[in-house]
């Protein structure tokens, strides 16, 4: 244990060591080497400075560029020719991955669960981030709520899969039920379930936890939005008699509409990628397989990379919209 | 919004939804951290909402052989008390047949078959007596049902952390997140400043490439990532799987969000101070060092923030990157480990998993300002 602790401690120091030395080496080198006070002449030191300050750009830039290249964008073009080789990577097979998958059941059993997700999870976890943020703006202990309801944003993904499962678990009829569900429901009278061995319903026991856990993103970025709603605005329309509701719906609303988009967007895309939750829940079982799971399995289960490799392209092809939108949006702002 | 012409009662309601609301994420975790310091014998029989107070349990004793009798008075006696350990139990009633259990009530005194007579006190102390000696070689059981009080302990800590291997794995992902969150942040500095402030030309494209690989989903990376180590393993005879390969593809799934977060942060500070110090001869580096990262400071406590909590929770890239083994397993991998094969004891999962969330929720409580900015930023364009 100790001598791990040294070798971890000795590791981290060299590993920000040198990341640091790359950026005051190499620009010390820059100045060093392309310095132009050794030159005479004006025109001669102006050529080597444009030239030396052309290069340093690239000093700053060049590492982030070069691993985004190395590990995001070589991978999109790497996965999409994996995807029409066989499980080896070896020989090509045209469509037969993609065929595979399409004539595959629990394909789509994946496929379904995935837009279960979608459908569910943004929506449930934005529309209780608005109700709670809007709700608590004008409380007098509003801080405090908001603070516990945002707090399992910390808990990982395995962490709340715990923590729910133990609500979820389940004893034999007549025992007596340590699972909070099964309690309550015992408490009603009813008899107890193995609640995420249920199929189609269990799906929905998972998607609480992500809902659990996005609900505080959702309702601090809304609750920003909401105070940016102006003032005078609000008077108006209370002069006018109109009531919480109407405020709400007809206001408040409206002019956070961007912003509810957006809170929507990002949690949509993190459910396509949602993989820790069902690997530690039900790892799949029980109809509860979504995409990034099926291609989990694919490739460290099954071992191809075919067919992992086009389930994956599967996935990032759902969020291709939202890339270009992003890309499109970015160079207006820039123009 | 203003509450002018709220009545009480929507006021009242308003409180009331807010509670119940925030009981409701509340609850989950709050059962777990309960569960976690009960006796693991009370956690797998009742409800952590019970946790208060005293529990009952059907429980018998057999007492010892006729070799413990002493005598006294002419009388032969055995004695002792039915609890092995004082845990402050007490016997509620008490039967010699497993089917009636309520059949005497602590302090009562039975005749036995062969004339002997027993006496069990609340207390757990037991005496056995008889005019004949006892020759029995197999102790008479006393079944019983004792009321136990409330019992807290570390113990499951001290299980977790020692037997389960949480302990090694706490410090493996602790050697996986420090140098992948610290890594990202400098190279995306570096990067954010070029991009917000030199001219070049391609800047615009990797503005474009950086905003387009926010939403690539990591899932994409895998095989590509994993098939370049294992040749790269291959050339210079190294692990495919190894720490500084983890710390690089943290960093590379990381670095798209922070340039962006950190370029929009710089972008915005003021033209005229870096302009002024460009002009009195500070190269870009410079002014890089002594002016715009001081500023940036608070951008980059949210990156960071959001890097650690992110690596400190993954179990995706720690599965593919680092795999499973003794020094790298890591904690969520544990855990989801422990879910299966301990996937009954409640009381080393809740401890577990509490332990891998103590320290994301330090860090998340005591920086939380931070963290709330880094989000309103980041979510600006939907990263």
């Amino acid at each position: 244990m100790a001598q791990q602790i040294i070798t971890a401690v000795i590791a981290i120091a060299l590993a920000i060591g040198l990341s640091a030395l790359f950026f005051l080496g190499s620009n010390y080198l820059l100045d060093r080497f392309l310095s132009s006070d050794s030159l005479s002449g004006d025109a001669a030191r102006m050529k080597r400075d444009n030239l030396r300050e052309s290069i340093r750009p690239w000093i700053f830039i060049g590492p982030a560029v070069l691993i985004l290249l190395v590990y995001l964008v070589y991978p999109v073009f790497a996965s999409l020719w994996y995807s029409v080789l066989d499980r080896n990577a070896n020989e090509f097979v045209g469509l037969a991955n993609y065929a595979w998958a399409v004539q595959n059941p629990n394909f789509w059993v994946a496929v379904r669960n995935n837009i279960l997700w979608l459908i569910f999870v943004p929506t449930l976890a934005t529309g209780f981030g608005l109700l709670i943020a809007y709700m608590t703006d004008r409380l007098w202990w509003g801080k405090l709520a908001r603070t516990l309801v945002f707090l399992p944003m910390a808990i990982s993904f395995v962490g709340a899969s715990v923590i729910w499962k133990f609500i979820y678990d389940y004893r034999g009829v007549g025992e007596e039920q340590i699972g909070l569900l099964n309690a309550i429901v015992v408490a009603f009278g009813a008899d107890p379930t193995p609640w995420i061995t249920v199929p189609f319903w269990n799906n929905f026991l998972l998607m609480i936890i992500l809902v659990w856990i996005q609900t505080g993103f959702a309702m601090v970025i809304l609750g920003a939005a909401i105070r940016g709603v102006p003032e005078d605005t609000l008077e108006a329309a209370i002069i006018e008699g109109a009531n919480q509701f109407s405020i709400f719906f007809k206001i408040v609303i409206p002019q956070i509409f961007g912003t509810i988009v957006v809170v929507w967007t990002t949690i949509t895309i993190l459910v396509l990628k949602i993989f820790d939750i069902v690997f530690a829940m039900t790892n799949g079982q029980w109809d509860t397989n979504v995409l990034a799971n099926f291609m989990y399995d694919q490739l460290f289960r099954a071992g191809d990379i075919g067919k992992g490799s086009a389930i994956a392209l599967v996935i990032m092809f759902a969020v291709t919209p939202v890339m270009l939108y992003n890309i499109r949006r970015a160079r207006q702002d820039e123009q | 919004m203003s509450s002018h012409n709220s009545s009480i009662l929507t006021v009242g309601g308003k409180h009331l939804t807010v509670f119940i609301l925030v009981a409701l994420w509340t609850i989950p975790t709050l059962g777990l951290l309960i569960s976690s310091v009960r006796d693991k014998d009370q956690l797998a029989q009742t409800g952590w909402w019970t946790s208060l107070s005293a529990s009952e349990s059907n429980e018998f004793y057999r007492t010892p052989t006729a070799e413990a009798q002493s005598e006294q008075n002419g009388q032969f006696v055995i004695e002792g008390n039915i609890f092995d350990v004082d845990q402050g139990k007490e016997v509620q009633s008490w039967s010699l047949r497993p089917t009636d259990l309520t059949a005497f009530a602590a302090g009562d005194t039975t005749t036995l078959d062969d004339g002997s007579q027993m006496t069990l006190t609340a207390d757990g102390d037991f005496s056995w007596v008889s005019d004949e000696p006892f020759s029995h070689n197999r102790g008479q059981r006393v079944f019983y049902i004792a009321e136990v009080p409330p019992i807290f302990t570390l113990q499951n800590y001290k299980e977790v952390m020692a037997s389960e291997g949480v302990g090694r794995a706490f410090i493996n992902t602790m050697t996986v997140t420090l140098p992948s969150t610290f890594i990202p942040i400098l190279i995306a500095a570096f990067a954010a400043y070029a991009l917000a402030w030199m001219r070049f030309k391609g800047r615009m494209l990797v503005l474009a490439m950086i905003v387009g690989l926010l939403v690539v989903p990591l899932q994409i990376s895998l095989i590509p990532v994993l098939r370049m180590y294992t040749t790269l393993g291959g050339i210079f005879g190294t692990e495919p799987k190894s720490y500084p390969g983890i710390w690089l593809a943290h960093t590379a799934f990381g670095l798209s969000l922070a340039v962006y977060l950190l370029r929009n942060y710089m972008a915005g500070l003021p033209k005229e101070v870096m302009e002024s110090a460009r002009m009195d001869g500070a190269s870009h580096f410079d002014v890089f060092r002594t002016i715009v990262l001081p500023l940036s400071l608070p951008a980059l406590a949210s990156f960071s923030i959001f890097q650690f909590l992110w690596v400190w929770n993954d179990l995706l890239v720690a599965l593919v990157f680092l795999g499973q083994g003794e020094g790298k397993t890591v904690m969520t991998a544990q855990l989801v480990e422990l879910l299966g094969s301990r996937g009954d004891n409640w009381e080393i999962l809740t401890a577990g998993a509490f332990v891998t969330m103590i320290v994301p929720l330090i860090v998340f409580i005591s920086m939380q300002r931070y963290f709330v900015r880094g989000l309103l930023a980041g979510s600006v364009k939907g990263g």
